[in-house]
């Protein structure tokens, strides 16, 4: 069954016809070209897919794409402005939050929702809020200590 | 994953309709267990009914000795409203502590108990706060609702419509988590009633059940110590890489007392 959806993707209407299977992820990378959603486990377990889906964090390979109808969707490319790094993005950058870079995407996204509930947060409940979001490559260290400065940059 | 109709009905009377005039239908709330079946193919529905547009069932509502949580009620919703976190303070802690943050902003609480997937969280809940499930065509008692190992006394067409909790003197929960997963290799609600203690173990065997003597020796005594010394019968517990039936049954045992202890017996 094929269905006419429309979302706002980035601040931006966007429509397309989608099978009813079609995952949020695959609408989002495959047909309206935005890459930096990645897909990990697609088993829901890896956090790569992660996206703002009006306004809270999820799995987008856990979502039908019929799903967001209507939603307003926000994946890693809608968070820079005016062509520079959003703050956290550039926290990561500095603070060597990445490696291979895979997780990235996800772990920015994911770390921005737990701003929301604690502006401020410290190593544990930013560690705990990381169980969704695995990383092969850092041990995690650089990540916890780049969404502290991305929160620390962001309070300012 | 194979395809399927999609329908995303805006009233409880249309999703009904719809269940009875599809061929193999399949409701859908958060999807967080039923989308990784479907990509698996361990389920082919013919069609899904996402009820997410139908108002009515979400929502909170503090009836006094009772809460009403609506089914479609997310997790992060239930662990962060302020009714819930001032009436049954340990079902908001349970239900923030459920998977993850991504998880708990799709997972509803009426998905979840339809699943009653042995390891979950709220069954025990469903147990431990005398609940009742309401659905479009009746109250089902916890007690009868979870009737076996992914098994609920729900009707293949029956829409679960909300829960009832009752609200107890105090209560807390305590769960030995998959380190993974974050499913409940075992976990233990305590919550105490006037005239009553009742306890709920999730995760250690086919389908959450109430531990009896548990509940009488916290009933003379609600303190860590009234449970020194008592066993629970490993012989009907599960058995996995996780965990052996004695291992569970210690556990039970341990996670009781803390749950007591952070309930403030
Ligand atoms: C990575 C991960 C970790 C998790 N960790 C935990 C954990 O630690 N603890 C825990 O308890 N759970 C855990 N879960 C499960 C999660 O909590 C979801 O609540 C659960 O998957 C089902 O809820 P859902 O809303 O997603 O239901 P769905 O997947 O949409 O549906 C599940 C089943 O219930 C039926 N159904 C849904 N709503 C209704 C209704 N209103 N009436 C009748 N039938 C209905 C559906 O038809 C389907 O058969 C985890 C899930 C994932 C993916
Ligand atoms: S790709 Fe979605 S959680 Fe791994
Ligand atoms: S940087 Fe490689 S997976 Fe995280």
């Amino acid at each position: 069954m094929k269905s006419q959806i429309s979302l706002q993707l980035n601040g931006d209407k966007v429509s397309a016809e989608v099978e009813s299977r079609t995952l949020l992820v695959e609408l989002i990378r495959q047909r309206l070209g935005k890459t930096g959603t990645h897909i990990g486990c697609d088993t829901s377990q890896c956090g790569a897919c992660v996206v703002h889906m009006n306004g809270r964090s999820v799995k987008s390979c856990t979502l039908l794409a019929v799903q967001a109808q209507g939603a307003d969707i926000v994946t890693i490319e809608g968070i820079a402005e005016n062509g520079e790094l959003h703050p956290m993005q550039q926290a990561f950058r500095e603070h060597h939050g990445l490696q291979c870079g895979f997780c990235t995407p996800g772990m920015i996204m994911s770390a921005l929702d737990l701003l929301k509930l604690h502006p401020d947060p410290d190593d544990r409940e930013i560690r705990e809020w990381l169980e969704g979001n695995l990383c092969r490559c850092t041990g995690y260290q650089n990540i916890v200590r780049s969404i502290k400065a991305g929160a620390r940059a962001m309070r300012r | 994953m194979y395809e399927f109709n999609y329908h995303r009905p805006g009233t409880l009377e249309e999703a009904k309709k719809m269940l009875s005039a599809s061929e193999d239908p399949k409701i859908i709330a958060g999807g967080m267990t039923l989308l990784p079946t479907m990509k698996f193919r361990l389920a082919r529905p013919s069609d899904l009914i996402d009820l997410g547009n139908i108002s009515k069932l979400h929502g909170i509502r503090d009836d006094g000795d009772s809460l009403f949580i609506a089914a479609m009620t997310i997790h992060a919703e239930v662990a962060s409203n302020e009714l819930v976190r001032a009436g049954i303070p340990a079902l908001a802690e349970l239900a923030g502590n459920i998977g993850d943050p991504q998880v708990r902003n799709r997972g509803t609480l009426g998905g979840s108990i339809a699943n009653n997937d042995p390891a979950a969280d709220y069954p025990a809940a469903l147990l431990a706060l005398d609940a009742v499930v309401q659905t479009d065509k009746r109250s089902i008692p916890s007690e009868r609702f979870l009737s076996g190992m992914f098994e609920t006394a729900l009707q293949s067409d029956e829409i679960v419509t909300g829960v009832t909790f009752s609200r107890p003197k105090r209560a807390a929960y305590a769960k030995f988590p998959n380190p993974a997963s974050r499913y409940a290799i075992a976990g233990v609600m305590v919550a105490e009633y006037a005239d009553s203690v009742r306890v709920a173990v999730t995760g250690a065997a086919a389908c959450a059940f109430r531990a009896a003597e548990l509940e009488q020796a916290l009933s003379s005594d609600f303190s860590a110590a009234a449970l020194d010394g008592l066993e629970i019968d490993a012989g009907e517990l599960n058995s996995d890489l996780h965990a052996s039936p004695e291992y569970r049954a210690h556990l039970v045992i341990l996670l009781a007392k803390r749950a007591v202890a952070a309930a403030g017996g």
